[in-house]
């Protein structure tokens, strides 16, 4: 009996033990912060001007839940406008875990019969299976992020929706150029070492766009700009990220910026000191020291919009690309401990700009093709099987990003940027 | 004195084999553990996501049957895992452990979408149809008998083959949606041809198809000479041997038509329901109907019972996560909860537990038994 006692006791002392090693851990991490200024674009409010019938549903379904980056950015989204609009429980109804299969279609459905008006999908593969519950279901609004098919599939209830994040992406490159320069002025590298390193997930046009104007953001304030990409082949993989930024820095890349939904790059980051300029949500807490900035979409203005327009009976636009001016695209605070001083005024100034028009991200005078100025592109706006070029892009001195429709087909291959492994290898 | 205080070492309690029980009381017992595991479930949700036990059940049971498009979900849901469950069994009462129904389907949805993709739109849809559903069963027969060959032959493993296999698997769809959608974010999308007929309702035909696949699995396995011998080798290797059962050819054999039905589960999946692929088409119903066949005993007719049993159970507890918007992990632990029930209960079935007698009687005993002697 006495021995059964006493290992008890032990076993709790160890419990306790570890307990406090933990807690310690925790406490010591805390002393390393991170300081962190407004967010330069500022904030955007939402205001509820007009009224929600009692009535109304809205259902939402998600590719993931809370522990996928992704969906949590969307469902952070639903909770600020549930809050800003006060709509009960009853009335969001989320479908967790949806695959990217016929479940999609089951879900749209079962969302149906439970009264929706709107419902939204947020995972780029749910979109044909959507499309059949749209096609099926005229007299409820489908919603879909990131899709491509809404301006061609001729239907009145179906709507895509992207954000102009490759304005968020231009001002984060900004960020990184200043940071670059910085170590070119302190001699830690020659301005010929100016090379960052970018961890993507597929070369599909959406990263493509989004790494093109980083760098091109970056290349406005550090000419000598050069870029490499490291591609995972998966929208999320840690250990692939990791990897690939691993790869990156032993490649001699100085900063590294990331397409990909997991913390694996700017982990990496943090534990060999080389700043990070992240995406989708701000790292701070985790990468105190190497941090700089972070764009993300915000997807509550668009919410506002398709309830509004619901409750007001007008059109849901068919392609609704939001910008930095309704708070779609969103940037985090800078880390002035990571960041070059005045990167906030300089940022707060390029915002200014990029809204007022005086500087377009794919203005065609800032980067070149194969030694050449792009004077014409056809790029793939019209989604087929074949991926066939349909649509002129560029006008006026410029590449038109999102207008033909809100997801993104920019996906020319500029000079400056080497992709490494094309096929993912 | 001696024997006594060995005696009073005794363990607390111990467990003895059972002799066969009824089936109604064997059935007792199961119903009590569901009881149980339904009590124990809605204390968790109160505790956890505080919502009233009737509340619980009631979304539970609304979630799987609650409307006429829920209730053909649920059926097809089942078909579609009863069907993998059926291409399990032949090797389980084998005792070969074949934990690669997963990527035996998913081989057979691939092979049906390659060639959807490479000649839909060039010849005939039923033509095309009846392409996609051989090449898919070939596909299924190849990956299940590739570890059987190997286990016949050189004795490997086949628990650690048939799960690499499932690795491979997955590996070589996300291969091709980089083929066939080079810059489309690795989605395929919905495919326009080789899709199977509409027969009074979507889901009808997969349903159909699964019923007649349990009765000829049933058969199969009861009523031929090949069931017979996959019995025989499950029994006893040895005497499978002795009687002139050629084991190496029954274990290749049973894993084909193992490997074949699953990749026409896969076919179904692709023609009738998905006419997509993803690497988790599947989504963990191959190893799902491991244990819808265990519980069934590896009886296709029980395994009706099971397959619905556990898909009503998912499609309540997503509802309870929908509902109460908590956690999806929830649901996730109520299955677990019931499942660990049942599967604790068989047990109980099989055994009882005797506990000590208490030490004053049996003082006495052992003093009369000296006494005696």
């Amino acid at each position: 009996m006495f021995k059964k006692i006493l290992s008890l006791c032990l076993a709790l002392l160890m419990v306790a033990a570890l307990c406090a090693t933990l807690a310690s851990c925790s406490e010591d991490m805390e002393s390393d912060e991170a300081k962190i200024t407004d967010s330069p674009l500022g904030e955007v409010e939402l205001k509820k001007d007009f009224d929600v019938p009692e009535d109304f549903k809205i259902g939402f379904i998600l590719l993931h839940d809370e522990q996928s980056t992704y969906d949590l950015n969307f469902i952070n989204a639903v909770e600020k406008v549930k809050t800003v609009l006060g709509l009960t429980n009853e009335q969001v109804i989320y479908k967790k875990n949806v695959p990217e299969s016929n479940a999609c279609y089951e879900a749209a459905c079962d969302l149906v019969d439970e009264g929706c008006d709107i419902i939204f999908a947020d995972s780029f593969g749910h979109e044909t299976h959507l499309l059949k519950a749209a096609e099926e279901h005229p007299d409820v609004e489908f919603c879909h992020a990131t899709g491509t098919m809404a301006h061609t599939a001729g239907l009145d209830n179906f709507h895509n929706a992207f954000a102009s994040i490759y304005e968020g992406r231009y001002l984060a490159g900004v960020a990184a150029g200043l940071k670059l320069n910085e170590m070119i002025a302190n001699g830690d590298i020659t301005a010929e070492e100016a090379k960052m390193g970018y961890v993507g997930a597929f070369t599909f046009a959406e990263v493509i766009s989004g790494y093109t104007s980083f760098y091109l953001g970056a290349k406005s304030v550090c000419p000598s700009v050069t870029m490499e990409v490291q591609f995972t082949g998966s929208w999320y993989d840690e250990n692939g990220e990791k990897n690939a930024a691993t790869a990156l820095i032993n490649n001699g890349c100085v900063l590294i910026s990331q397409h990909a939904d997991s913390m694996g790059a700017p982990s990496v980051c943090e534990e060999k000191n080389v700043p990070n300029v992240s995406y989708n949500g701000s790292t701070a807490e985790s990468c105190p020291n190497t941090f700089i900035v972070s764009s993300r979409i915000d997807w509550a203005p668009y919410y506002m919009y398709i309830i509004k327009s619901y409750c007001q009976g007008t059109e849901i636009a068919t392609d609704w690309c939001g910008g930095a001016e309704q708070g779609s695209v969103v940037l985090t605070g800078i880390n002035e401990k990571a960041a070059a001083d005045g990167t906030y005024e300089k940022l707060v100034e390029v915002a200014a700009k990029l809204k007022s028009g005086e500087i377009k991200v794919f203005d065609t005078d800032t980067f070149t093709v194969g030694g050449e100025k792009l004077e014409s592109y056809t790029a793939d706006v019209n989604t087929d099987a074949a991926f066939t070029p349909d649509t002129e892009a560029i006008a006026d001195g410029y590449f038109h990003e999102s207008e033909y429709r809100a997801a993104p087909y920019f996906d020319v291959r500029i000079d400056g940027i080497k992709l490494l492994n094309e096929n993912y290898g | 004195m001696k024997t006594t205080e060995k005696r009073s070492r005794e363990p607390l309690f111990h467990v003895v084999k059972r002799d066969a029980l009824p089936w109604y009381k064997a059935m007792l017992i199961r119903v009590i553990a569901v009881a149980a595991a339904v009590l124990l479930c809605s204390l968790l949700s109160i505790v956890m996501i505080e919502a009233n036990p009737f509340e619980f059940v009631k979304t539970l049971v609304d979630g799987a049957v609650g409307s006429e498009r829920r209730l053909w979900k649920l059926a097809k849901d089942a078909a579609v895992l009863l069907c993998i469950s059926l291409a399990v069994t032949p090797a389980f009462r084998m005792k070969f452990w074949n934990i690669g129904a997963e990527g035996q389907t998913l081989i057979g949805a691939l092979a049906s979408v390659a060639v959807a993709v490479y000649l839909g739109g060039k010849i005939p849809e039923p033509a095309l149809l009846v392409l996609m559903a051989i090449a898919a069963i070939l596909a299924g027969a190849i990956w299940g008998g590739l570890p059987a060959i190997f286990k016949a032959k050189w004795n490997t493993n086949e628990t650690l083959f048939t799960l690499m296999m499932n690795y491979v698997a997955s590996g070589l769809v996300a291969y091709f949606l980089v083929v066939w959608r080079p810059s489309g974010g690795s989605v395929l999308g919905r495919l326009d041809f080789g899709h199977l007929p509409v027969i009074f309702h979507e889901y009808f035909l997969i349903i159909a198809i699964t019923i007649i696949l349990t009765a000829a699995v049933f058969v199969y396995l009861h009523y031929t000479k090949q069931g017979y011998e996959i019995s025989v080798v499950g029994e006893s290797e040895n005497t499978a041997r002795y009687i002139g059962i050629n084991v190496s050819k029954v274990i290749i054999r049973t894993m084909i038509v193992s490997g074949a039905i699953c990749g026409l589960a896969g076919f179904l999946i692709v023609g009738a329901l998905d006419h997509s692929i993803t690497a988790t088409t599947v989504g963990g119903l191959g190893f799902t109907a491991i244990m819808v066949s265990w519980l069934a005993k590896f009886n296709p007719l029980i395994m009706i019972g099971t397959s619905v049993f556990i898909t009503f159970l998912n499609q309540g507890s997503s509802q309870i996560s929908t509902n109460f918007n908590v956690d999806s992990s929830f649901p996730s632990m109520i299955v677990g909860v019931v499942l660990f029930f049942i599967i604790g209960c068989e047990f109980f079935i099989g055994y009882k537990v005797k506990f000590r007698e208490s030490t004053k009687s049996q003082s006495q005993e052992v003093v009369e038994n000296e006494s005696d002697s």
